[in-house]
C-alpha cells in the first residue's frame, strides 16, 4: 500500500444521521484509517474546497444555494462521488417540502411560527432552491448507498470495496428507508 | 373420456416444467421456485395485469405478456429474466417511486413494504425520472384505519378484496391517468362510508403503507395476508 | 316487411323523387350545421314555399365532403355545388335554377378534390336524406342484407367478407373476414355484435360523418354481421359528444324496427336482431375494445389484458364481434356487389377505400374517401389543394395520438396499412393532419403526449406514470431547459411504455415522439443544444435568463 486515498465527506440537507452511521463503523474505522486521508468533513474544521479528492461521500439532499454551490465544487474536485443515504438519493424527508410553494414555507417557518422577529431572513440565510433535489439530478453520482440511515455495515462494505478498487453494489445489503 | 386434467409441458427459463391446463405462467413458475416479481397480483384475488412487473418473454410472441394472466401452453418457451426485462421492471418501479411521495424512512410499513423490497430485489439504486411530489391527502376519518394517498400505487388490491371477498365494494378508483385515486363509496371520507364493514381486509392486502391500522408507528405495520388463500380455499370447497 | 315489400317501398320513393324537377340538397352534417347550414336549409324551404314553386324539393342531406367551404348546397339535376352559402343567398340560388348557374357561389366539382375520390362508404353521403329510410332503400339500401338473408348461409356471408379482403377500419387493420369467422366458431349461449363509434382521435370525424350522413348503412352492416356470426343483439357505442350522430342512428333504428328490418323475423326469415345505442361518456380509452365492453357492462371504462380476445370472451363473457363504424359501413356494398368486386380496388394487402378526415394546414379540409394505394402527395397536394399561404409542407400526421408524422421524403409512398407502418406511422382510424413549416415538431409531439396523458385510464403503471413523465420531458425540451440526458431518458421511456403498457393506448402513445425523433431529430437538438425553436413556436427564454 502506497498513497492514501483522499476522502471528503459533505453534509447537505440531511439530519447528519448518515454521518453518525458512518461513525458507527466503530473499530473498523481503525482498519481503514491508515488507508485514507480525510481532507474535508463536517467533523473537521476545514475552510474552502480541497482539490484532487479521490472519494467524496455526500449526505443530504440539495435544498438551497449553499448545497448547490458545495455539490458542484466537490464534484469538480473529486474522482468518485458517493450519495450516502436516502436524502442524497431520493430527497427523502427534506424533499417533502416540494409539495408546498416556497413563499408558504418561508411564511410558515419565519412568520407564523416565530415568537419574535417575525420576518423572512434576507442574505444571511442561503436561499431555498425552487425544489429539493436528490444529488444525481444535479451532478453525476458514482455509488449509491441507500438507507435512512444506511446501516454501518453497508457503509463499511461500500468504502472497503472502493478501497480495493472494486465498484460496490450496496443494494445487495441496503435498502431505502 | 376421463375428466383427468390435461397436463402440459413447457419450458420456463430453460427449465422443463409441467402445468395443468388453465394454469397461468406465474403459478407454474412459482410452483417451480422461479421468482417472478409482482405487485398488483395477489393469490386469491382476480388478476388484472396492471403493474406490468411480471411481463415475460415468450418465444415466437412479439409482445411481452403478463405472467399473472397468461395461461401456460404446450411447448411454450418462457423467459422470466433477461437484461431487457430487468431494465423494464426497474423503470416501472422508478415510475412508481416518482409518481407519489414514497418516503420509506417515516412510513409505518417501512421494512414490510412490497414496493420497497421489490426495489431492493430489482437492484434499484436511484430513480432516474424526476420526482413529481404531488400534494395528496391522508384520510384518517375511519376509527381504526387510515389511508395515505401519498403511498398508493393504484394496484387495486383493496378494490378487489372489498368487492370479491368481502362483497362490500366500498373501494373503487376515480379519475383518469395520473390523477387516479382510490376512493371509498362515492368519494366520501372513509369514516363516513355506509358500505365499509371495517373488516380490515383492504388494509392487509395493501402492498405499501397506504392502508394501515391506526396507532402504529414507523416500521410497525405488518400486513397479514394469510387469510386470503384460506378464505378462498374454504369457499371453493363449499362450492 | 318481406324483401318484396321493401323493394316496393324503394321503387315508390324513386318515383317520388322523380316527381321533383329540381332538388336542393343542403348539407346538414355537423360541419355545415356549425356554420349555419340549418338556417340555409330553412331559408331555402321558406323561399320555395313563399314562391309556391312546384317540383322543387329542398332536402337535408349528409356530408358533401368539402367541409372547408361549408355550408354546401347541391342543386339537381345539374349537380351544381355551391359553397359558403348564407341564408340571404336563398332567393338568388332559387332563381339560378331557372337561369344561369350562380357563379358567385359555385364550387368547382371537377377539381381534383372531387375527381380523385372514390366513394363507397360515402356513396350515399350528401345524396340521401339521412333521416329517411325510404331514401336509403331507394339507393339500394338493405339489398345486401336481403341477399345475405335470403340467398346465403352465414358461412357464405363470411366467405364473401374474406374474399373482399376488408381489414378493420378502426386502426388495427385486422382482417374482417377472419374476425367474423372466429366469432362464428366461438361457442357461447349468446353472442353480441358491437359497433365501435367512439371515435376520439383529435381531428378525426370519419365515423361521425358516416353516422350522420348514412346511418342505415351502419345498421345494415351490423345486422349482416349478426347473421354471419350468430348473434341476435347488437350495441352501437357512440360517443355522447356526437349528439347529431346519436340522434340519427336512434331514428334509423326506430325506422328499421318499424318495417321489420330489426326485431324478430327480419325480412320474413327466421333471423332476429336488435340494436341498442350506448353512449360513451367522454373517455378516449373506451375506443379500445375491452374498455368499450367494460363501459357497456356499466363498469369503469378501462381495458383488460388480451387474450382472451372479445371474439372468445367479450361482452358479459360471451363471444363478441366488435368492428368500427367504417368497417360496418363497408359491409352492405360488399354483400351487394360481391367480395371480388371490393377486392378489385386498392392494393394487394389493403383492399377497398379509406375515408380520411383531411385537416390542418391544407387548402381543402374535409372528409374524403380515396382508394387504398393512393399516394400521400396526391391526397395532400391534389385533393387537399396543397398548403395555403405559400408555406412549405413539413409533415403529415396519420393515426392520431397513436400514429406518427411522415415527412416530405415519404410522400410518394402508397397509403396502405403496411407502408404506413413501415415509416413509423399507422393507418389509424383516418385522421390526417397536415403541417407546414410553422409547426414545431417537438411541440406537436408534446401536444399528442398531453392528449395520451390525460386520456390514460390509469390502470397500468407505464402508461399512467410514463406518459406523465414523457410529457414533462417534452415540456422541458420545448422550454429550452432540457439536456441531452433528458433526451436519452425520453427515448428510454418511449421504449418502456411502448413495450410494457397494457393496451393500445399506452403501447402507441410514444409513436408521435418516436416518429418525430426519427425524421426531425434536428428540431429536438436545436431546442436542447442551441436553445432555439426552429419554427418559432416554443417560447424559449434567452440563455441569460435561464436559472442555473
Amino acid at each position: 500500500m502506497s498513497a492514501k486515498i483522499r476522502l471528503a465527506t459533505v453534509w447537505l440537507d440531511g439530519c447528519s444521521g448518515c454521518h453518525m452511521s458512518l461513525l458507527d463503523i466503530d473499530e473498523r474505522l481503525l482498519d481503514i484509517a491508515d488507508r485514507i486521508e480525510l481532507v474535508s468533513s463536517p467533523i473537521m474544521d476545514v475552510k474552502g474546497f480541497p482539490e484532487n479528492i479521490d472519494l467524496t461521500i455526500v449526505e443530504g439532499a440539495i435544498t438551497n444555494e449553499e448545497d448547490l454551490h458545495k455539490v458542484l465544487a466537490f464534484r469538480k474536485n473529486t474522482k468518485l462521488l458517493m450519495a450516502l443515504g436516502d436524502c442524497a438519493i431520493t430527497g427523502n424527508v427534506p424533499a417533502m417540502r416540494n409539495t408546498f410553494a416556497i413563499d408558504d414555507l418561508y411564511n410558515r417557518a419565519y412568520v407564523e411560527n416565530a415568537d419574535a422577529e417575525k420576518q423572512v431572513p434576507g442574505a444571511v440565510v442561503p436561499r431555498l432552491l425552487d425544489r429539493t433535489r436528490p444529488i444525481h439530478e444535479v451532478v453525476p453520482v458514482d455509488v449509491y448507498v441507500p438507507g435512512c440511515p444506511p446501516h454501518a455495515d453497508v457503509i463499511f462494505y461500500a468504502i472497503a470495496e472502493l478501497l480495493e478498487g472494486r465498484m460496490p453494489d450496496p443494494m445487495k445489503m441496503g435498502k431505502f428507508g | 373420456m376421463s375428466d383427468a386434467p390435461h397436463i402440459l409441458t413447457l419450458k420456463i427459463d430453460d427449465q422443463d416444467v409441467s402445468a395443468v391446463e388453465g394454469q397461468t405462467i406465474l403459478a407454474v413458475a412459482r410452483e417451480n421456485g422461479i421468482a417472478v416479481p409482482t405487485l398488483c397480483f395477489l393469490k386469491g384475488l382476480s388478476p388484472v395485469g396492471a403493474c406490468r412487473l411480471c411481463l415475460v418473454e415468450i418465444k415466437g410472441v412479439p409482445k411481452l405478456l403478463p405472467a399473472c394472466v397468461t395461461r401456460a401452453a404446450e411447448g411454450m418457451e418462457v423467459t422470466t429474466d433477461s437484461p431487457r426485462l430487468r431494465e423494464y421492471r426497474r423503470t416501472i418501479l422508478e415510475l412508481l417511486f416518482a409518481e407519489r411521495n414514497h418516503v420509506c424512512s417515516i412510513c409505518v410499513s417501512n421494512n414490510n413494504c412490497e414496493l420497497q423490497s421489490l426495489a431492493r430485489a430489482q437492484g434499484l439504486t436511484h430513480v432516474r425520472v424526476p420526482y413529481r411530489h404531488p400534494r395528496l391527502g391522508v384520510d384518517a376519518t375511519h376509527s381504526r384505519f387510515s389511508a395515505d394517498h401519498n403511498r398508493c400505487i393504484l394496484c387495486a388490491r383493496c378494490v378487489r378484496v372489498c368487492d370479491e371477498i368481502e362483497g362490500a365494494h366500498t373501494w373503487d378508483i376515480m379519475g383518469r391517468g395520473i390523477d387516479c385515486r382510490v376512493i371509498t363509496d362515492m368519494n366520501q371520507p372513509w369514516g363516513q362510508s355506509d358500505t365499509c364493514t371495517s373488516c380490515g381486509k383492504c388494509v392487509h392486502v395493501c402492498p405499501t403503507g397506504t392502508l394501515t391500522e391506526k396507532g402504529v408507528a414507523a416500521a410497525e405495520m405488518k400486513k397479514r395476508q394469510q387469510f386470503l388463500p384460506y378464505l378462498t380455499a374454504m369457499r371453493e370447497e363449499r362450492e | 316487411m318481406t324483401p318484396e315489400e321493401l323493394r316496393e317501398l324503394a321503387a315508390r320513393r324513386r318515383e317520388e323523387l322523380q316527381e321533383f324537377k329540381y332538388r336542393l340538397n343542403v348539407c346538414l352534417a355537423a360541419g355545415c350545421q356549425s356554420c349555419h347550414g340549418d338556417s340555409v336549409y330553412k331559408a331555402l324551404k321558406a323561399e320555395v314555399e313563399s314562391r309556391k314553386l312546384e317540383g322543387v324539393q329542398v332536402r337535408g342531406v349528409g356530408c358533401l365532403s368539402l367541409c372547408a367551404e361549408g355550408p354546401l348546397v347541391q342543386v339537381e339535376p345539374d349537380n351544381l355545388l355551391y359553397q359558403r352559402v348564407r341564408a340571404e343567398d336563398a332567393p338568388e340560388l332559387i332563381e339560378s335554377m331557372y337561369g344561369k348557374p350562380l357563379k358567385r357561389l359555385a364550387c368547382p366539382t371537377d377539381a381534383p378534390f372531387f375527381a380523385a375520390q372514390k366513394q363507397i362508404v360515402l356513396e350515399n353521403s350528401g345524396r340521401i336524406d339521412p333521416e329517411s329510410l325510404e331514401d336509403y332503400l331507394a339507393a339500394d339500401g338493405y339489398e345486401g342484407l336481403m341477399r345475405a338473408l335470403t340467398e346465403m348461409t352465414p358461412a357464405e356471408v363470411i366467405a364473401e367478407m374474406t374474399t373482399s379482403g376488408l381489414r378493420g377500419r378502426g386502426g388495427g387493420g385486422f382482417p374482417t373476414g377472419l374476425k367474423w369467422s372466429t366469432v362464428a366458431k366461438s361457442k357461447g349461449a349468446k353472442k353480441f355484435v358491437i359497433c365501435n363509434g367512439d371515435e376520439g382521435d383529435p381531428g378525426a370525424f370519419m365515423d361521425r360523418s358516416v353516422l350522420e350522413s348514412d346511418p342505415h348503412r351502419v345498421i345494415e352492416g351490423m345486422i349482416i354481421a349478426g347473421y354471419a356470426v350468430g348473434a341476435s343483439h347488437g350495441y352501437a357505442y357512440i360517443r355522447a359528444e356526437y349528439p347529431l350522430a346519436v340522434k340519427r342512428i336512434q331514428n334509423a333504428i326506430k325506422q328499421a324496427t318499424k318495417v321489420g328490418l330489426l326485431g324478430e323475423g327480419i325480412c320474413g326469415t327466421g333471423f332476429g336482431f336488435t340494436i341498442e345505442v350506448r353512449l360513451g361518456a367522454g373517455a378516449f380509452v373506451c375506443g379500445e375494445e375491452t374498455a368499450l365492453i367494460a363501459s357497456i357492462e356499466g363498469k369503469r371504462g378501462q381495458p383488460r389484458p388480451r387474450p382472451p380476445f372479445p371474439a372468445e370472451s367479450g361482452l358479459w363473457g360471451y363471444p363478441t364481434l366488435i368492428n368500427n363504424v367504417e368497417t360496418f359501413a363497408n359491409v352492405p356494398p360488399i354483400l351487394r356487389n360481391g367480395g371480388a368486386w371490393f377486392a378489385g380496388m386498392g392494393t394487394e394487402k389493403s383492399k377497398g377505400t379509406k375515408v380520411f378526415a383531411l385537416a390542418g394546414r391544407v387548402k381543402n379540409t374535409g372528409l374524403i374517401e380515396v382508394p387504398m394505394g393512393i399516394t400521400l402527395r396526391k391526397i395532400i397536394f391534389d385533393i387537399g389543394g396543397g398548403i395555403p399561404d405559400g408555406k412549405k409542407f413539413k409533415a403529415v400526421q396519420t393515426g392520431g395520438p397513436s400514429g406518427g408524422c411522415i415527412p416530405e421524403e415519404h410522400l410518394d409512398m402508397p397509403v396502405d396499412y403496411d407502408s404506413l407502418a413501415k415509416v413509423g406511422s399507422i393507418m389509424g382510424s383516418g385522421g390526417m393532419i397536415v403541417m407546414d413549416e410553422t409547426s414545431c415538431m417537438v411541440d406537436v409531439a408534446k401536444y399528442f403526449m398531453e392528449f395520451c396523458k390525460s386520456e390514460s385510464c390509469g390502470k397500468c403503471v407505464p402508461c399512467r406514470a410514463g406518459t406523465d413523465q414523457m410529457h414533462g420531458l417534452l415540456s422541458k425540451i420545448c422550454a429550452g431547459e432540457a439536456t441531452m440526458d433528458d433526451l436519452a431518458l425520453l427515448e428510454h421511456l418511449c421504449e418502456v411504455v411502448k413495450n410494457t403498457s397494457l393496451c393500445g393506448l399506452g403501447q402507441t402513445a410514444p409513436n408521435p415522439v418516436l416518429s418525430t425523433l426519427r425524421y426531425f431529430r434536428h428540431e429536438y437538438l436545436a431546442h436542447i443544444q442551441e436553445k432555439r425553436c426552429p419554427a418559432g413556436v416554443c417560447k424559449i427564454k434567452a440563455a441569460a435568463e435561464v436559472h442555473a
